[in-house]
């Protein structure tokens, strides 16, 4: 028998899937216990997932790799907490945490079973993180899939059903092309542990060598998708900006698992390949993350809803992250799993901002107030005999909280000083123009993640400053109410992300070692194959 | 039987992608179907293509890998079908939800210009 804390690495899949059912199995006049339980399931997540942080950092990499079912590594599944998998697992509790709570003002009333499918959208999360099976992470893939498209449709309206429509209908065909490259792979490689991948990779040669080649390939394309990379992305603005705000929050993390993926499966790859650099195919993701970027910041200037904005700014968030994962450098590696954090959490509370400003306002308000600049028709000039009345409006106090928290997210996402947001750039840019050592000249590629990364800054600042004029300044508005339950998970993430700032230095360190192990994987395929499985005594023949 | 197999999976593909690529969402929903086959025809193959050979143990069979195939792939193809079928019939919900609130069956929720 093992110890009951060699179980805790399964806890973030179970502890939400026991949930989601008992959810289901409630009455609906308990809403109320509904609501209870979520909270309770995410806090569990979350203490869980901080367990498994703790553990993994102690240990020097990996907090430990559970064997589903007792079988031994290549033939049965594997579970791999590691320092990357424990972080995203805190990530995604935290996100929860917060859309949850703010959930409870109202949206979980607005269609029926919002609570089981958020459990298991967690669930999905916690699964593709731990996972160390490709086609595991297909099924986790597709359980989380399956309870987004619940999430996104969930309070309904045309807007939505129109983009869900084209939602399913994109992430289909991303399944399908995970399908091709994951059974490509088994065909030429005879696995589909990705450890024992990375193992017999270095054996392969001529036919199954290419045919692993295009596995590779075609699975990146899958990934990408969900990583929202151009050109596979046009999907994702109308369908983030149509969805139900706490849904919205959550889904700030679902292109991150497109970003982990890719992250996990190329420096796996390429752990057998010493001339790729440390991560499989680098030049294509670093190409595409900066063309990504570059659409990203292009569609928030062009976007006049501050909803579209918020989504235009998770294309913005991804494809920073691909350049940087592109970039294949541990240095500026680091950074960037800094900025995934700060990303996220920022959009998450940018998404649930939008929502509370929105609804105080009329709707539309601050589209047609745009489309006014933009078309010159400004309000008639106060002329000298008119008093002029603007003169010393006064802020109520809930608008001045919601307006600062605006100024927080926008420097969050921009990455402007004094805010994490700018810690997390300005370290992978000098990592980047660092380079390889002292001495070495400036690389092209550098120089161009320099270029494009500031660009889209300015542009988001640009677009923001805009918007954030339009609608904190603007002279008609009733009476602001904030409620607590809207205001606190707000703030909640907005102060993390300032504390982020403030303890950059642990965060800094434990990043640091992260983004090392991941570009020397050794140590994580040598602790999943080592793994012995737990057999009780006298049984050893059984099987 | 390795060409019937490669020309039934190009074929199911070719069509699913272009039936993918139309404006009517019935047609989009069909494009998947015949995808879905076509990748489930694949993964298949992608296992080897043996006869008379079957992918579990049985009894009066010898136990050696000459006389079997490879069980993966099968039940690989046999999640997918699962996961594939569930997608669809959400996908169908979807469609007829979006059919009912926009009027039309145009996937943009509104009739092209042509």
């Amino acid at each position: 028998m093992i110890g009951w804390s060699a179980h805790l690495i399964i806890l973030p899949v179970v502890i939400p899937m026991i949930a989601g059912a008992a959810m289901l199995l409630m009455d609906d006049s308990r809403r109320i216990w509904r609501a209870r339980l979520g909270v309770l399931a995410v806090l569990a997540q979350l203490a869980a997932a901080l367990a498994l942080l703790a553990r993994a950092d102690a240990a020097g990499g990996t907090a430990g790799v559970y064997l589903l079912g007792d079988w031994a590594a290549p033939f049965g599944i594997v579970l791999v907490a590691d320092r990357l998998a424990a972080m995203m697992l805190v990530l995604a509790a935290v996100l929860g945490l917060a859309a949850l709570v703010y959930a409870q003002a109202r949206w979980d009333r607005a269609g029926v079973h919002f609570h089981t499918l958020f459990q298991l959208q967690l669930m999905g999360l916690n699964g593709a993180f731990l996972t160390g099976d490709l086609f595991n992470l297909f099924v986790c893939f597709e359980i989380l899939l399956a309870a987004s498209y619940g999430l996104l449709l969930h309070g309904s309206g045309t807007p939505r059903v129109k983009a869900g429509l084209h939602y399913i209908a994109v992430n289909l065909v991303a399944s399908f092309l995970f399908l091709i490259g994951a059974s490509l792979i088994y065909g030429a490689v005879g696995t589909l542990n990705m450890a024992d991948l990375a193992e017999r990779m270095a054996g392969l040669a001529g036919q199954d060598k290419v045919l692993l080649q295009v596995g590779a390939g075609v699975l990146g394309c899958a990934f990408l998708i969900k990583a929202a990379a151009w050109p596979l992305n046009f999907w994702l603005p109308a369908a983030y900006a149509s969805a139900a705000a706490p849904v919205a929050a959550l889904f700030a993390i679902m292109t991150k698992v497109g970003v982990y993926a890719v992250l996990r499966m190329g420096t796996l790859l390429a752990a057998a390949d010493p001339g790729s650099g440390g991560v499989y195919g680098a030049p294509w993701i670093f190409s595409v993350g900066l063309v990504t970027l570059a659409l990203g910041a292009a569609g928030l200037l062009a976007s006049q809803e501050l909803r579209r904005q918020a989504a235009w700014s998770v294309l913005v968030s991804s494809g920073t992250l691909l350049a940087a994962v592109g970039y294949a450098q541990a240095e500026v590696l680091a950074s960037a799993l800094y900025y995934l954090l700060v990303s996220t959490l920022a959009i998450a509370a940018f998404f649930l901002l939008i929502e509370i400003v929105e609804s105080q306002s009329p709707a539309g308000a601050s589209v047609l107030a745009l489309t006014l600049e933009a078309f010159g028709l400004e309000d008639a000039p106060a002329g000298p005999d008119q008093p002029d009345e603007v003169v010393g409006v006064t802020i109520p106090a809930a608008m001045a909280i919601l307006g600062v928290a605006f100024v927080a997210c926008a420097l969050l996402i921009t990455g402007l000083p004094p805010l994490s947001g700018f810690v997390a750039k300005f370290g992978m840019l000098a990592g980047a123009l660092r380079g390889a050592g002292p001495g070495t000249p400036i690389s092209g590629s550098a120089w161009l993640l320099l270029a494009v990364v500031l660009g889209s800054g300015l542009a988001g600042m640009i677009a923001l400053v805009r918007s954030g004029i339009r609608t904190f300044w603007a002279v008609e508005r009733g009476a602001v109410r904030l409620r607590p339950v809207e205001a606190l998970p707000m703030l909640g993430l907005l102060g993390l992300c300032v504390a982020m700032t403030a303890a950059g230095e642990p965060l800094m360190r434990y990043l640091d070692a992260t983004a090392r192990a991941l570009h020397a994987p050794q140590g994580y395929v040598e602790a999943v194959m080592s793994q012995p499985a737990q057999r009780p005594a006298g049984q050893e023949d059984a099987r | 039987m390795e060409l019937i197999l490669a020309l039934a999976i190009g074929v199911l593909a070719g069509s699913g992608v272009w039936l993918l690529l139309r404006p009517r969402t019935f047609q989009v929903i069909m494009g998947l179907s015949l995808l879905s086959y076509a990748v489930n025809l694949f993964i298949f193959g992608m296992g080897r293509l043996r006869v008379d050979a079957p992918p579990v143990l049985e009894p009066g069979r010898a136990a050696d890998l000459a006389s079997h195939v490879d069980p993966v792939p099968q039940a690989l193809v046999l999640t997918a079908i699962v996961i594939g079928f569930a997608m669809t019939a959400l996908f169908l919900v979807v469609l007829l939800a979006a059919r009912g609130l926009t009027g039309t069956d145009h996937v943009d929720g509104r009739e092209g210009e042509t």
